[in-house]
């Protein structure tokens, strides 16, 4: 009987959940539409495009700049015994070089950049949804989803690509000085091993995956705010919910977009 | 001519009816109270009339125009000659008073930067803030927030103006200067308003003909002078409470 019953609850609950999955996937979808529709339209509101991006970049600055040298760092650290084992010590720079701009980099740098922005900017509508700031401006006249959502989205869709190099170059960086430590490897050596490494067709689908990222971070972000109800107990479960689906759409958008660029590019 | 007219309104959270076949007609200039208990729709029914909430049935005839038929563009439009201050004041948290109050007119407006400049010190100066120009909302007090929020609302000198208790969580004193407040913007500009409160001494200030909604419904339609001296079991016992609340705060 009381097993039955909590079957039952399981159930239920499992239910509510896989409920709340689709319909944050529908709403997600209709949203992005709402944002393509409203893109397009002016006024173009550039100044506070740049004023997020300023914030949003300025923001995550510190945190990425740690993460990546150390990313690379870690990783020739780690790699190179194993490379010497195999003899294949020559191709740490190439190694470092190949993994942090074709996925590192990009996929690391878009979970960190989740977890700030994203969670900032529902954070940040969902307190302006409650306070009723979001229907001031639509009584007075303005759109908005236009002023808030929009350029939101979009800083976050330019800027994360932006910092993802700056990630990758700090990752390499830090995977000079653990060689360098270990080996004692010539700078002029170790960049020519990079930059020779390094194809068209590992750059350009790393960082373009970015773009994708970004919009990711900034559309979740803005959705969950946007939509915020149920008072300042809404506002945080906006917050702490748009990391996490965020996070997993990033997840899984690199999986499908790794497949696509190896269809493409190969 | 009927500066808003409301014909047969209804709206449901669910199962629950909070407006129901409501008809009322305000005429041009008139200021007018609505009363009624928590959750008998006095703030739904303002939000139908700017749309901030769609109703279920009815027309809502503004400037002779039904706003639930107009779309988004030509509603904006009639929404750049209505204020709206809100309960909470809604103030912009990360703009400044002055970036507050130039906000409207900077995105529905031509002024020139001076035009702004001089309207931005002209309101303030009548709700007596010219000192906190420069002040963040999270600087200000509950009054002052409120006298902010009423600047930000006149500023483009709408002609209806729709007040959603703008009196609540203030002090009695308070209350009365922002009801005086009201009333001489009204003078002033000679707007059309309505006033959603619980406060009589407030009402008594600002407004000269008043609503009551209980269940949905209109339980009274007149004056404010005739209203406490209603038959009706109902009107007795709800400002008979009023009444005590609103001496308690003269005293």
């Amino acid at each position: 009987m009381a097993n039955n019953s909590q079957e039952k609850l399981t159930r239920s609950i499992a239910d509510r959940r896989l409920n709340e999955f689709f319909s944050t996937i529908a709403g997600l979808t209709i949203f992005s539409f709402e944002f393509l529709k409203n893109v397009f339209l002016p006024p173009y509101e550039f100044g506070e495009i740049r004023k997020h991006m300023d914030e949003l970049g300025v923001k995550t600055l510190p945190i990425v700049s740690v993460t990546g040298f150390i990313i690379g760092l870690v990783l020739a650290m780690q790699s190179q015994p194993v490379m010497a084992r195999f003899g294949a010590e020559a191709f740490l720079p190439s190694m470092v070089a190949l993994s942090v701009v074709r996925e590192l980099g990009p996929v690391i740098t878009a979970l960190i950049f989740a977890g700030r922005v994203s969670s900032g900017i529902g954070a940040e509508l969902g307190s302006m949804r409650v306070t009723e700031q979001i229907d001031a401006m639509e009584v007075s006249a303005i759109n908005p989803f236009k002023f808030l959502v929009v350029t939101r989205v979009l800083a976050c869709t330019i800027i994360l690509p932006v910092l993802t190099l700056y990630v990758i170059f700090l990752a390499i960086l830090g995977g000079y000085l653990a060689i360098f430590l270990s080996k004692g490897i010539n700078f002029e050596l170790y960049t020519n091993s990079v930059v020779n490494s390094l194809q068209f067709s590992d750059i350009v689908p790393g960082i373009a995956k970015t773009f994708f990222f970004g919009y990711i971070v900034g559309i979740v972000g803005a959705y969950k705010g946007y939509y915020t109800e149920n008072g300042t107990v809404g506002v945080g479960r906006a917050s702490t919910s748009s990391v996490v689906i965020a996070s997993l759409i990033i997840l899984v958008a690199d999986m499908v977009l790794g497949k696509l660029t190896v269809a493409l590019w190969s | 001519m009927a500066a808003v007219e409301i014909k047969n309104l209804s709206k449901a959270f669910g199962s629950l009816k909070v407006l129901d076949d409501i008809s009322l007609k305000i005429n041009e200039g008139e200021n007018v109270v609505v009363f009624g208990r928590s959750g008998t729709g006095k703030s739904v029914l303002l939000k139908c009339m700017v749309r901030l909430l769609e109703p279920d049935s009815g027309e809502i005839f503004i400037e002779g125009q039904d706003v639930l038929k107009l779309p988004v563009n030509k509603l904006n439009g009639i929404r750049k000659y209505i204020g709206f201050l809100f309960q909470s004041s809604a103030l912009y948290d990360s703009m400044s008073v002055r970036e507050n109050l130039e906000f409207p007119l900077m995105r529905n407006f031509s002024f020139t930067p001076a035009e702004r400049e001089r309207k931005v010190k002209s309101v303030l100066e009548k709700v007596s803030l010219e000192d906190s120009i420069d002040k963040m909302p999270a600087e200000l007090s509950g009054g002052m927030k409120k006298r902010i929020g009423l600047a930000r609302t006149i500023i483009t000198e709408p002609k209806l103006i729709l007040y959603d208790e703008p009196t609540t969580g203030l002090d009695p004193i308070t209350t009365k200067e922002i009801s005086q407040l009201i009333v001489e913007l009204q003078k002033d500009l000679n707007t059309t308003s309505i006033i959603v409160t619980h406060d009589l001494i407030c009402a008594r200030i600002i407004a000269s003909h008043a609503v009551v909604l209980n269940d949905g419904k209109i339980r009274f339609e007149g004056n404010l002078e005739s209203l406490t001296t209603q038959d009706d079991p109902f009107l007795k016992d709800f400002f008979t409470n009023e009444i005590i609340e609103a001496k308690n705060g003269r005293i």
